[in-house]
This record gives structure tokens, C-alpha cells and sequence, in this order.
């Protein structure tokens, strides 16, 4: 239970020392904070679906990727809207994530990582090929930020830093609730059974086929979602996001931060985007060192860093 | 052997690029081809004595990310000893002409290319099913005490597994590196292309492995000629239908 | 809930796991299935759950042709079972365990939204007494000892409420209070819960069973009383006569 308070407090001083940054950190970190955070929600889907659900993906970046499409497409047609424009992204990478499912999730283990992998490779080449939707390898530029009503009143729109980032910073909290609940619910234990023992599940009478999808969906969506605000933040969606690096990127984050616990994979996030954002900005051979990293975390801390605190 | 390495199409970079020094240093292919699988077969045995030994245990996730790791590293490393520009070397000058048959024009090197992989895939084949290398690798991933009590000492058997895989992918590199751009990116392309015709073949099976790679060899061939466009599409379609008819590949086993 | 198999043949390459397996349960029968190691007993037990497909012959379960219905579908027409290897789910706890099951009864499993139900705490409460497993309720499974484990592991599917119940050698590695307690708590169960037990201690056999199946090699040599399978010459020549 202590564990459960401290997690609680721990929570609540990242949000305060969050929500205070366009408040006293320069305008470079207040960007690195919106990468993050935005990367922060992409991770925290990948963990409901490798902790909770145990279905380790390789090609979540495809929905990621797809969210920033569909965002970047609806935005380039004069819809200004906020809330609609999050949608889209949502909306799109679940419906990509349908057909995806239930193809990958018939197999298990390595096999579906695979899968993934090579579906999530199968739209990056769609993005790359696509020039007539995609306009190819240069992506969608000039995407624009959403108006958000009543905020002209204010005096500032979402194109300041600050104000995006405390943006990015709600829909990331409310995607950590929503997923904590559902995380909770009798869907989320559901799910934590089927990851255990799906045999014993099934022969209990759970059709955990329709859950792994259910849950594959989801995830996708949330995924989607921050696709969303990375083409949001950027003005930009560009097949990059789509590329297999990505999505190793944010597999990465969700283990050196710990997985299972929607905390680890935000911890996670922020250390891996200050790494690549921080080190390529002070050191060129960054991916080296980024790499080297990632080799150590893997070796010594196999747990992530949320480990650390539950061993204590 | 049960472990996912994403750094496998870095090994093939590697036998590329050394290639290309080789090449640049001695002028001679043969001299390549002789130097790099053995250099990437010390590279993947040192690796695999240091970091994957300790990760058998840990399962495919902890793999993947370690080797995710090393690809980033390697790519890093070539592109800071040779730059991002695209290399090429030329086919040796005895492979440089062409070759008439059945009325179409083929170079030289394709064809020796069409042989050397060939060979190499009846060698394995051979090997696979003479000594019994499958065999006591099946045995080692599915029960390590059972084949320790056999006698095989396991460790080693892993260690020269994966060195001769590295070395294996050096020697496509530097196959492919006078038929193909020599580029930082060019692990990837391979990589996600050798884990397809893997998968297509089924995990354990080089027989397998074999037919993956002819049809989806041939796939590209004939994406790319009909629909260059959608080629890589094309080819991942094609996995996944094989795969949604038979989860475990053509050859796997359950 | 009555259990109708007819010449179920399961081929493994080119062994012949079953070959032309006819069993016939009715309601609320008490059977046990009997046979040397590598008879095919599990398979059996596979191939009425929906876990293995047959190369021919059907399953019916309670009157319906179930053969070509997962294995959920067929738990929720009514069919259990308990695993030969306690096969829990070993990171979540004890009650969390019985709750799946619960909740697989009700068909719960689609709520999105963490909510108290108490009705399913106070059930899981009385499994957990009944099953003596109280005082282990926040532990995880996997921590649990072998006897506690195979308690749970009946529990289980009892809470799924199966109205035809296989078990997969339930007495296995339990100590001779524990299989009495075990063999007391399905002798509990409601009279029309049908029974299927494979077992090879058997005493808790003779205690449970009105009717007894023998398999060797995959076919069964025997069906009958208790009685009438000890008589039978070809099962003491199998089974009892070499034990």
C-alpha cells in the first residue's frame, strides 16, 4: 500500500513541476517537454498492450504514424477544430489497427512481433509510394494548429509553446486516468489473465481473441492520438514516423522505464526523447551513445528504472 | 536458435562496407571475400560470448531490444568511419562481362551471385541434415539440462552457431556490394526483407528458409518490374496471407 | 450436461493418439478414465475442450454437436475442466484468480470502468473458505504451495459453475489428508454436475466413479462398473494386473 502512496506522490510532483515549465524553463526544453509528452502518451499505449495485455508489438510507430496522417490531412482541409482533429487520429489508427489485429494476433510470441513489424513496414512504404495522398517522402508541411476556442480572448492560441505544451500535458493526463481505469477494470484483469494463462482462459468460457483485439484497437487509437499531436507540434507528418525505428524507439522507452505500470513508460519516454533530443543537440555521434545506453539498460536494469523502486 | 537479432542486417552492413575498404586497399573482390565473413564471423562470436550469452534466458523481448541497440550503434559507427554517402565498388574485372543464354542478356556477376548462393544454400541444407546441427540446436533451445546431460556442450555449439550466422551475413554483404548502393541504411531494407522470407519459410527451417527466399525473391523481381510502386507492399501481402493460412510459416512446426 | 463422444480418431505425424474413442456420459454421471501413461487420456481431455482438433469423430455436448465450436463456446455451454499441471494464473492473487473465473460466469469481462461489485467479493470469499485458501487470498498464485495450488486449481472451475466438469488428475502429488479432503469436495458438488475424472490414484477413483472408461494406445479396451472393469481380463493384462 505504501507503494500505492508513493506512486500517487510521485505522480503528483511531476505534474506540478510539468505544469509549471513554460513558467521558468527555457523555450528549448519547453519543446524537448512536448516531445516527451507526446512520445509519454504513444509509450503509455505500447504498455497496455506488452505489461497488461502481453502482446510484445514491433509496429506500433504504423499507428502512431497513421494518427499523424489523418490528423495532418484533416488539418490541410481548413478544419480547425481541436477535439476533431485529435479524433481523426484516434479514429484512423483504429481502423487501421482492426485489419492489423486480427492478422497479427493469430500468431503469438515472436511471430507476432514480427507481424507487426512487418505490417507497420508495409505503411511506411504506403506513405513513402502513396505521393498522391502522402505527397511521399517530403510528408504533409505546413500542417496547421488547431484554434481552440475562447482562447483568443485569453490572449494566446496554441501556435505559443507554452500553452501547446500544457495541451499536450492535459490530453496526456487524461490518457494516464483513462488507462489506470481501465487498466483496473474487469476488461483490464480480463486481459492480465489472458496474458497469464490464455488456455486456462478460454477453457473458463473468455473468447480472448476478441480481447487481444479489443485491446490491440485501443491501444492503436491512443497510439493514434498522439500521432495527432506530433503532427500537431511539428506542422509536419512525414513517413519517418512510420519508419521501424520508431517503433523500437518506443518499445525501448516502455522497458527502461519499466512496464506494466503506466508510470515506467512515461519515466521512459522522457529519458529516451532528453537522450536523443538533448545528445544530438551536444554531440554527433548521438545514436552511438543512445544505443550504448539502451545495450546497458537492457544488460543491467532488465526490470526499467519503475523496477528499481519495487525492489526497494 | 530461438534469438531474434535485429543487428543481423547490420552484419551484412558490415561485410559490405568492409568490402569496400578491401576493395578500395588492395583491389581485389577475392581478397573481400575471404576477409569479411571471417572478420564479421570474430565480430558476431565476440558478441555473442559478451552480451547475448547473458540473455538467452530473458526471452525475445530483452533480444530484440539489445540488438535494437546494436543497430544503432553499428550504423553510427559506419557512418562515422565512411560518411552518409552512397559507396559502390565494381564486380571483380573476370565477372565484369555478360552472358548470352536463351536469347536474354545476364552479367556475369548475377550469375555468379545465383551460384554462390546456390551453393551456400546446398551446403547448409546439407549440413543441416547431416551433422545433425538442427538437431542439437532444437535440442538445446527446448531442454538446456537435457542436452548438457548428452554431452553437448551447448555454450560453445551457440557461440559458433551464431559467429558462423554473422559470418554468413558478411559474405551477402559483400556479395551484394558491387550488385547493390552501399549505404548506412542498407541494414534495414535487408533486415526487414530477411525477417520476412524467415517468417514466410517458418522460424527453424532451412529448407524453409530456402523457399521464403526464392518466392519472395522472386515477388520483389516481379513487383518491382509490374507495379514498382507498391513492391514492398506487395511482398509484406504476401506474408501476411501465407501467415493467416499457416501461423508458424511454410515449414514450421508447431 | 451430458457428454456424447463417437469414433474420435487424433493423429500426432503418423502416431495415433485415439483411434475411434466412443464415450458416453449422462447427466450427472460420475465417470472415471483410467489407462497406463500415453494412453491418450489428456488428449481426450484436449479434444472435448476444443484445444485439439480430431481427425474424425464428433463431440457433443448436451444434446449439441460441438465439434467444431471453440474451446470458449464450449465453457460456455456448460463444460470445465481442471489442467494435469496446475496451470494458474501465477502472477495475480488468489482471489484475483477466482474472480476471472466468476466473472467468466457472469460474462463480466467487457467493463471498462473499475467498479466494486460485491456481490463477486462475497463469493470469491466463500470459495476461498470453502477451498481453505482464506488466510492466502492477496497472495500471488505462483507463490502458493503444490496442495494449495491444486485446491485453487479445483475452484477454479468450479466457479466458472460447469454443469460437466474434466478433471485432469486432481489427486496428483497431494498427500493422503489432502486427497481426502479433495475427493470430499467433489463428492459435494451438486448431484447434476457431470464428472469426468482421469486419475491414477485408484482409490479416489473407486470413491468417485459409478462407471469406469479404460484406455490403452489410444483405444478403449473397457467400459463398465467398477466391478465389471476389474473383472475384465484384458484390463488386468493392461493396467490392473501389471500395477
Amino acid at each position: 500500500m505504501t507503494v500505492g502512496r508513493g506512486r500517487t506522490l510521485l505522480l503528483l510532483a511531476l505534474l506540478v513541476a510539468l505544469a509549471s515549465l513554460p513558467l521558468w524553463a527555457p523555450r528549448f526544453w519547453i519543446y524537448i517537454g512536448t516531445q516527451a509528452l507526446i512520445f509519454a502518451i504513444f509509450a503509455m499505449s505500447l504498455d497496455l498492450l506488452l505489461g497488461y495485455a502481453g502482446l510484445a508489438s514491433f509496429g506500433h510507430a504504423a499507428f502512431y504514424g497513421v494518427g499523424a496522417y489523418a490528423c495532418g490531412l484533416l488539418a490541410l482541409r481548413h478544419v480547425d477544430a481541436l477535439i476533431p482533429l485529435l479524433l481523426i487520429g484516434a479514429l484512423a489508427s483504429a481502423a487501421v489497427a482492426v485489419p492489423i489485429g486480427a492478422l497479427s494476433l493469430r500468431a503469438t510470441g515472436i511471430y507476432f512481433l514480427m507481424l507487426t513489424l512487418a505490417f507497420a513496414q508495409i505503411l511506411w512504404g504506403l506513405a513513402v509510394n502513396w505521393t498522391s495522398l502522402t505527397r511521399g517522402t517530403d510528408g504533409l508541411i505546413g500542417v496547421p494548429r488547431p484554434a481552440l476556442p475562447g482562447a483568443g480572448a485569453l490572449g494566446f492560441t496554441l501556435n505559443e509553446r507554452g500553452p501547446f505544451f500544457i495541451l499536450c500535458l492535459a490530453v496526456a493526463v487524461l490518457v494516464f486516468l483513462l488507462l489506470e481505469a481501465l487498466t483496473r477494470s474487469p476488461f483490464g484483469r480480463t486481459l492480465e489473465g489472458i496474458r497469464e494463462n490464455e488456455r486456462r482462459m478460454r477453457a473458463l468460457g473468455f473468447p480472448t481473441f476478441r480481447y487481444r483485439l479489443a485491446v490491440f484497437v485501443v491501444g492503436g487509437a491512443i497510439a493514434g492520438l498522439a500521432g495527432s499531436l506530433a503532427a500537431m507540434s511539428n506542422g509536419f507528418a512525414t513517413p519517418d514516423l512510420l519508419y521501424w525505428t520508431v517503433s523500437g524507439l518506443v518499445l525501448v522507452a516502455v522497458v527502461v522505464g519499466g512496464s506494466r505500470s503506466l508510470v515506467g513508460p512515461v519515466l521512459g519516454a522522457f529519458l529516451v526523447l532528453i537522450a536523443q533530443l538533448g545528445l544530438s543537440t551536444f554531440v554527433d555521434r548521438w545514436e552511438l551513445v543512445l544505443g550504448a545506453l539502451f545495450i546497458a539498460f537492457v544488460l543491467f536494469l532488465p526490470r526499467g528504472l519503475v523496477g528499481l523502486v519495487r525492489r526497494a | 536458435m530461438d534469438v531474434l537479432n535485429l543487428a543481423h542486417g547490420s552484419f551484412y552492413m558490415i561485410g559490405a562496407y568492409t568490402a569496400y575498404s578491401v576493395v578500395l586497399a588492395t583491389h581485389s573482390f577475392w581478397l573481400a571475400l575471404l576477409i569479411a565473413p571471417l572478420l564479421l564471423a570474430l565480430v558476431g562470436g565476440l558478441l555473442e560470448l559478451v552480451f547475448f550469452r547473458r540473455l538467452y534466458r530473458h526471452g525475445h523481448l530483452a533480444q530484440v531490444l539489445l540488438t535494437f541497440g546494436f543497430t544503432l550503434v553499428f550504423v553510427d559507427l559506419i557512418r562515422s568511419g565512411y560518411g552518409p554517402t552512397t559507396r559502390s565498388i565494381a564486380p571483380p574485372p573476370s565477372l565484369g562481362g555478360a552472358v548470352h543464354f536463351l536469347g536474354a542478356t545476364f552479367s556475369s556477376y548475377s550469375l555468379f551471385v545465383l551460384g554462390v548462393a546456390v551453393v551456400v544454400g546446398a551446403l547448409l541444407l546439407a549440413a543441416w541434415r547431416r551433422l545433425r546441427v538442427g538437431a542439437v540446436l532444437r535440442a538445446g533451445v527446448a531442454d538446456k539440462e537435457m542436452a548438457g546431460l548428452l554431452g553437448i556442450d551447448l555454450a560453445r555449439v551457440f557461440t559458433l552457431t551464431f559467429a558462423f550466422g554473422a559470418g554468413l551475413a558478411g559474405l551477402a554483404g559483400v556479395i551484394a556490394a558491387p550488385e547493390f548502393a552501399i549505404f548506412p541504411a542498407m541494414d534495414a531494407s535487408v533486415l526487414i526483407l530477411a525477417l520476412v522470407v524467415v517468417v514466410l519459410g517458418g522460424l527453424g527451417s532451412i529448407e524453409g528458409a530456402i523457399v521464403g527466399a526464392a518466392v519472395i525473391g522472386l515477388g520483389y523481381v516481379i513487383g518491382t518490374t509490374l507495379f514498382p510502386q507498391v513492391a514492398l507492399v506487395l511482398i509484406f501481402g504476401l506474408m501476411a496471407a501465407v501467415l493467416v493460412v499457416r501461423p508458424t510459416g511454410l515449414f514450421g512446426r508447431r | 450436461m451430458d457428454l456424447s463422444i463417437r469414433g474420435l480418431t487424433v493423429r500426432f505425424g503418423a502416431v495415433a493418439a485415439l483411434s475411434g474413442v466412443d464415450l458416453e456420459v449422462p447427466a450427472g454421471g460420475r465417470r472415471a478414465l483410467i489407462g497406463p501413461n500415453g494412453a491418450g487420456k489428456t488428449t481426450l481431455f484436449d479434444v472435448i475442450a476444443g484445444e485439439q482438433r480430431p481427425a474424425a469423430g464428433t463431440v457433443a455436448l448436451g444434446g449439441r454437436d460441438a465439434t467444431a465450436l471453440p474451446p470458449w463456446q464450449r465453457a460456455r455451454l456448460g463444460l470445465g475442466r481442471t489442467f494435469q499441471r496446475s496451470t494458474l494464473f501465477a502472477q495475480l492473487t488468489v482471489a484475483e484468480n477466482l474472480a476471472l473465473a466468476v466473472r467468466a460466469r457472469c460474462r463480466a469481462g467487457w467493463r471498462f470502468w473499475p467498479v466494486r461489485d460485491r456481490e463477486l467479493e462475497r463469493e470469491v470469499a466463500d470459495r476461498l473458505e470453502t477451498a481453505h485458501l482464506s488466510g492466502a487470498a492477496r497472495r500471488r498464485a505462483g507463490s502458493l504451495g503444490h496442495g494449495e495450488q491444486r485446491r485453487l486449481e479445483i475452484e477454479l472451475a468450479l466457479a466458472a459453475g460447469p454443469t460437466a466438469l474434466l478433471l485432469d488428475e486432481p489427486m496428483a502429488g497431494l498427500s493422503g489428508a489432502e486427497r481426502t479432503s479433495a475427493v470430499e469436495r467433489l463428492r459435494a458438488l451438486p448431484r447434476e454436475v457431470t464428472l469426468v475424472i482421469v486419475e491414477h490414484d485408484l482409490d479416489a477413483v473407486f470413491a468417485l466413479a459409478e462407471r469406469i472408461s479404460v484406455l490403452d494406445h489410444g483405444v478403449k479396451i473397457a467400459d463398465g462398473t467398477p466391478a465389471e472393469v476389474r473383472a475384465d481380463p484384458r484390463v488386468q493384462e493392461v493396467y490392473l494386473g501389471t500395477a
